[in-house]
């Protein structure tokens, strides 16, 4: 049968098919869609975890009593599971273990670009990359042979163009596999250095039998051509290669670590030129230099960015393959849309008076990174996750004092390394405030569960964890919860903790607007509409940054804009009605809330 | 008919289908991705998620034919673009080929931005693209879409619009539009489709 997929539903199809029986993750764009589309198999134990090293660690365990296990992250997100990662690299993985790794080349919802190839190669790893929706499915049951053959991790490195296009996949059905459970060997198991000193040689003989295997393995594949320039190339610029320069003679890599080195070697022997093209780092690039066979890729293409069917004609252009056309004219700046918070995001109102007190804000990574953009511009420092209070407590002991210093962290990333950062600042004394934005669900990356929402993945009920609890249990006594639609009670709050010398905690309680999985009628209430009579063209609401308002085609008599705002996008949260210094918002009546969900 | 369907199966169509987080753009791409994989074609789609909920900009390319190697369009190589907001159209114009069509939703989105220096909306957005190209459809979709008696449904008067451009039969985009959304909405949405269908067709 076959299906349209994307990448990431191609992969869960995968776990389907192959057998795998444990799935955990922690959500992260590109990768996040993978274990929501797994949880659609009820043969398949999937949950979210609070945190990317949590989620190997279970992922590990199961895989340890003979489970085929998958965990899923996105590249940064292995940054946090890098410990199990490498460490479990001289255990090895009997059940079958898939680290899947989806890179963000080009940022488009990422701190940074790294290349996850480089983690495969420093634990000794076979790092597998798919080109496309039908391979993200298929080379699932090669991973796992190779996983559970040569008892190693594999690497899956996806990329957010892979996972986020959509092909066409032939579908078959699930092979059931036996767990074989946990046979105690302590000296595999249990890595104290008089026994890791003997698994490290068996490590390096595995990964000798990898370099063997990969030589013949059908996950690389040449494409004949026509003429004597040579092509390496993997992942989806493959794609773009077949169709910038379809009759080229292709070297595509399947598994990019441990290369077939002499396969290539062979491939190269007829060849006048071999050019590697291949996405961010030269990777591929230097292992086949250190082997000593010569090749050029970063001379012609960019080792940073995304690679399209435009950068491999450029690269070729440059290499004096392709002579250069008539380019597209170059767009004159078009209006920049920065994402906003959305209608009813209950962040507003906080970074509005964060940005009216200017404080100092450590955000952290989350939709209220979003605050730092303009206008609200409130957010000085955001570096990864959970990182927000440790650089709070770390700029308020550089300036002896934590008066006006603030951390705002979500929920979720609270749960997952920011509890560890507050217990700190507890024992610092650090006289910082942290906010912890709660709104019950992991929002940036479409609205994930955790241990905050009260829900499993299945649906069930789940322990709901309680962020006041939490926090006095860490030794916080000042805790305050506010409803962050209300802004004097906000502005006043915050004012207080800001000018005080104690470690102040507060919690914000609205839901998010978008995913309000307990009571929707929490973030969603009749509509405001501006009075234009009354309004004198100021643009105080707008400083609150909604996209349900905007400027009317009417003017003032001084010529001013005055303010409108869009009945269907607006939720009700009266949060530019509270800012309006002439009260010309007000709210429709429940009568005339035509909204419709659609 | 016959000469315009050769075409279609030496080339890949590709359609570039262009608008803002919100207005119905990715649904539009998957019922096109799927009216084509129901007509018998290749097909890729590549869209980018993340931001796009929050009012960013959103891009979906759709290509279809024989063989798709690449889930990106090259630039200069769109047939059709499909703009849903008027800046969106000349952000993107220069992805359509020389002989290509774009279709533009008489609609104009202000970013909450756009009352600050140096985010002002551009004047005429629809007038600076018809200075670019030569095939301009502004279709009032929105419009439409209201007179029918709903106004969410203007992505399926623009999707009808561009089907009229496309080798593919009213069967299969019916039956690619029932798979997809609700039962309930389905007359909805198909009387929305067909009153932009017959716009072009």
């Amino acid at each position: 049968m076959k299906q349209i997929l994307s990448g990431n539903e191609s992969v869960a199809r995968g776990c389907y098919e192959y057998g795998v029986h444990i799935a955990t993750a922690y959500p992260g764009t590109p990768s996040t869609e993978v274990l929501e589309n797994i949880a659609k198999f009820p043969e398949i134990n999937s949950e979210w975890c609070p945190n990317e090293k949590v989620a190997f660690e279970v992922a590990m365990g199961a895989a340890f009593e003979g489970a085929r296990s998958i965990v899923v992250m996105k590249h940064v997100g292995l940054n946090v599971a890098a410990d199990p990662f490498v460490s479990v690299s001289l255990i090895g993985a009997p059940g079958g273990l898939v680290v899947v790794s989806a890179d963000d080349p080009g940022m488009h919802s990422s701190q940074n670009e790294q290349d996850n190839r480089f983690y495969a190669k420093f634990a000794g790893y076979p790092c597998i990359e798919p080109s496309d929706s039908q391979e993200a499915k298929e080379f699932i049951g090669q991973a796992f042979d190779i996983s559970i053959r040569f008892d190693v991790p594999v690497l899956y490195r996806m990329t957010t163009r892979v996972c986020h296009s959509k092909g066409i996949v032939s579908c078959g059905e699930r092979n059931e596999c036996g767990i074989a459970g946990f046979f105690p060997n302590p000296q595999k198991f249990v890595v104290l250095p008089s026994h890791a000193r003997l698994r490290r040689q068996w490590a390096d003989d595995r990964l000798q039998k990898l370099m063997e295997f990969v030589e013949t393995s059908d996950l690389n594949r040449i494409d004949d051509g026509n003429g004597d320039i040579g092509i390496i190339t993997h992942g989806v610029t493959y794609q773009y290669v077949k169709e910038i320069i379809p009759d080229f003679p292709v070297f595509k890599c399947g598994i990019t670590y441990p290369l077939p080195v002499e396969a290539i070697r062979k491939f190269a022997h007829d060849k006048k030129q071999l050019l590697i093209i291949e996405e961010l780092e030269p990777f591929i690039e230097s292992e086949l230099k250190t082997a000593g066979i010569r090749c050029e890729g970063k001379k012609y293409w960019p080792h940073c960015g995304e690679m399209s069917p435009d950068t491999v004609t450029a690269g070729l252009i440059l290499a004096g393959i392709r002579k250069a056309v008539k380019t597209v004219p170059v767009p004159e700046p078009v209006i920049p849309r920065p994402p906003v918070f959305c209608p009813g995001c209950p962040h507003r109102g906080v970074y509005y008076i964060l940005s009216k007190l200017k404080a100092r804000v450590c955000t952290d990574i989350g939709c209220y990174t979003l605050g730092a953009l303009p206008p609200l511009n409130s957010g000085d420092t955001c570096v990864e996750m959970g990182a927000s209070i440790g650089v709070a407590v770390g700029m308020a002991k550089a300036r002896k004092t934590g008066r006006g210093i603030v951390a705002t962290i979500g929920d979720s990333t609270f749960l997952h390394s920011g509890m560890t950062g507050l217990l700190n600042a507890v024992n610092d004394n650090a006289g910082i405030t942290v906010i912890i934005m709660d709104n019950s669900i992991t929002a940036m990356t479409g609205g994930q569960l955790h241990p905050g929402s009260g829900r499993h993945l299945n649906g069930s009920e789940a322990p709901k964890m309680q962020f006041a609890a939490l926090c006095q249990a860490l030794g916080c006594d000042r805790i305050k919860v506010i409803d962050p639609y209300e802004i004097k009670q906000t502005e006043s709050v915050l004012k207080e903790a800001l000018n005080s010398d104690e470690l102040s905690v507060i919690i914000t309680n609205r839901p998010c607007a978008l995913y309000p999985h307990e009571n929707r009628r929490l973030v969603r209430q009749a509509p405001f509409r501006v009075n234009e009579d009354q309004c004198i063209g100021c643009h105080a609401c707008m400083r609150v940054s909604c996209p349900a308002v905007s400027e009317s085609d009417n003017r003032t008599a001084k010529g001013k804009t005055k303010s409108h705002i869009d009945t269907v996008l607006c939720t009700g949260c009266s949060v530019c009605a509270q800012v309006c210094p002439v009260n010309a918002i007000e709210r429709m009546s429940e009568n005339n809330d035509f909204r419709k969900d659609p | 008919m016959e000469g315009r369907a050769l075409t279609m199966q030496e080339h890949i169509t590709n359609i570039l289908i262009a608008g803002v987080g919100g207005q119905g753009v990715l649904l539009a791409s998957e019922l096109l991705s799927d009216a084509a994989f129901l007509s018998g074609s290749d097909v890729k789609k590549s869209e980018v998620h993340g931001m796009a909920q929050r009012g960013g900009v959103v891009t979906s390319h759709v290509r279809f034919g024989i063989r798709v190697y690449s889930p990106l369009i090259p630039s200069g190589q769109a047939d059709v673009l499909l703009a849903f907001e008027e800046a969106e159209a000349k952000r993107w114009m220069y992805f359509v080929k020389t002989e290509g069509r774009i279709v533009i939703n008489q609609k104009r989105l202000k970013p909450p931005v756009a009352f600050l220096k140096g985010f002002e909306y551009p004047a005429d957005p629809v007038k600076d693209v018809k200075e670019n190209h030569g095939h301009v459809l502004v279709v009032p979709a929105t419009e439409i879409a209201t007179t029918l008696g709903n106004p969410r449904t203007a992505n399926m008067v623009l999707l009808g619009a561009l089907s009229g451009y496309l080798e593919i039969t009213d069967s299969l985009w019916e039956n690619a539009i029932r798979n997809r959304v609700p039962a309930e909405t389905v007359p909805v949405n198909l009387d929305a489709f067909h009153e932009g269908r017959k716009l072009t067709s």
